[in-house]
């Protein structure tokens, strides 16, 4: 049998993962299990990074594609007017589907792994970030624009230089919101076959200490990029701090 | 004419799932247990139609009157922000197997861990909702003689509707979503096609997520129509003009 490791790697956890433990933890995989093992978790803690980093992989893809077609989209839609409603509900529709369930309506059409755990992923992001963009955009005083304009900007200038920028808050917020809640959904990813911190967790659903320990890292994982992304938003719109010092 | 865009397998598995659904088949498990079949997914989807409404009950009743209460105080800003960044972070399968490895399986245990998910967004966008309103009308109402209850009840509330509403809605979404994955916790929900594809088949895994997603959009639809028929009708108004 293939060791651990290497089963997690390619994204599956063999059944030895957790049930062969040594005799002197028993007592952590005793009926009820206790809370949570400190003696397991120190000494298979490590275990924990392959499917860690498998999880910051699907999370970081899905979200840069979901941006890309999203901002995209809001461009698009903020040049044709009526594309507007039509998208939202389009992209609403979308985020409805539970993304367990959108695993398998994409398997017919793209198999099953890792890309077709991030498609999903991407798919689910679209609408928050679009409708953050949208918001962004709408919200950017008209008196602003006709100063850009009688400056003698030209529309694409009026989009990059002034519109956008003033957009930034809205639009980071939106991919703060995505990206949240990518990491936690992602643990939904093992469904798919696509690997991640649910691999672990479906390994083993009776065992607390493993359940806390991969969803704990996920859970941290998730609060991390919050706080990143809310950086991000300071340093990208400087103006902002001057106003509510 | 979909049909001429799509290749054939992906024609032949939709067809299957199809089939699945409206007639029962012989699963692929030793003792030919009969599976599928229309009576069969309408007591799985009704199974999780009934847990969702029992989670969002329990969130409802916990985080209204929670993020009410804060809104119309205007205090615990950084309390009902911080429950719904930290909701959005929970991981669901973590959640699930948790909960059921902590409290037991079965739809009430199943009920508190959906209700989870669902208390973030009704708390911090009530509290949104309800905060955001107009001070200076918050204001005459008190000069015209309203008790709080009644600023609360007749002012702020409709006033919050919308986006109270996607609060609503948002926390749905995400328990009827997680229902799905509910039979690990041993209730047999639409998820049992999907999760237990060694009874159900490649047919039942498809069938299960269309069946899945049907019921995820028909009760955002629900939500949709409820939301347009209690927001008041000069909100409506002020919507669609700015």
């Amino acid at each position: 049998m293939a060791s651990p490791a290497l089963l997690a790697a390619v994204g599956e956890v063999g059944e030895g993962f957790i049930h062969h433990r040594d005799s002197a933890n028993r007592s952590c995989q005793a009926i009820p299990s206790k809370l949570f093992c400190w003696d397991w978790a120190r000494e298979h803690i490590g275990r924990y990074a392959t499917p860690t980093v498998q999880h910051l992989e699907l999370v970081v893809f899905s979200v840069v594609i979901g941006f890309i077609v999203a901002f995209a989209l809001a461009l698009l839609a903020h040049r044709r007017r009526w594309l507007r409603t039509p998208l939202l509900i389009g992209t609403g529709i979308l985020f409805t589907i539970p993304s367990v369930a959108f695993f398998f309506l994409l398997e017919p059409l793209a198999g099953r792994g890792r890309d077709t755990a991030i498609a999903a992923l991407s798919i689910y992001t679209l609408q928050i970030i679009y409708r953050n963009t949208m918001v962004g955009l709408a919200n950017v005083p008209a008196s602003v624009k006709d100063a850009a304009r009688g400056m003698g900007l030209t529309d694409r200038q009026i989009l990059w230089k002034v519109e956008l920028p003033l957009a930034t808050p809205e639009i980071v917020t939106g991919l703060q919101i995505a990206t949240v809640s990518t990491v936690a959904i992602a643990t939904l990813a093992v469904f798919a076959g696509g690997g991640g911190l649910g691999t672990l967790i479906k390994s083993d659903l009776s065992f607390k200490t493993n359940l806390i320990l991969a969803g704990g890292i996920a859970f941290l994982m998730a609060i991390a990029f919050g706080l990143i992304l809310f950086v991000v938003q300071r340093l990208l719109t400087p103006w902002r701090r001057v106003e509510t010092t | 004419m979909i049909g001429a865009l799509l290749p054939q397998p992906v024609l032949a598995s939709v067809k299957g799932a199809i089939e699945f659904i409206f007639t029962p088949q012989t699963s692929n498990v030793t003792g030919g247990k009969t599976v599928g079949g229309i009576d069969q997914v309408i007591e799985l989807a009704l199974k999780q139609l009934e847990l969702t409404v029992l989670a969002l009950a329990l969130s409802l009743v916990i985080a209204l009157p929670i993020g009410l209460y804060l809104g119309h105080r205007g205090s615990g800003e950084l309390f009902a922000t911080a429950i719904g960044n930290a909701g959005r972070a929970v991981p669901e399968l973590a959640l699930i197997a948790f909960m059921a490895a902590a409290i037991g399986v079965g739809v009430l245990n199943l009920m508190i861990a959906l209700a989870v998910l669902g208390i973030p967004p009704i708390l911090a966008n009530t509290f949104v909702g309800i905060h955001q309103v107009d001070r200076s009308t918050v204001d005459a109402a008190r000069g015209i003689g309203m008790t709080e209850f009644e600023i609360l009840r007749k002012v702020e509330l409709p006033l919050a509707i919308p986006t109270v509403m996607s609060g609503i809605r948002g926390a749905t979404i995400a328990i009827v979503a997680t229902a799905t994955i509910a039979p690990l916790a041993g209730v047999l929900t639409l998820g049992d096609f999907i999760i237990n594809k060694n009874v159900y088949g490649n047919n039942g895994v498809l069938a299960g997520a269309i069946m899945v997603a049907l019921l995820a959009l028909l009760l955002e639809f629900a939500l949709s129509v409820i939301q347009r028929r209690i927001t008041p009708d000069g909100l409506k108004l002020k919507l669609k003009t700015t």
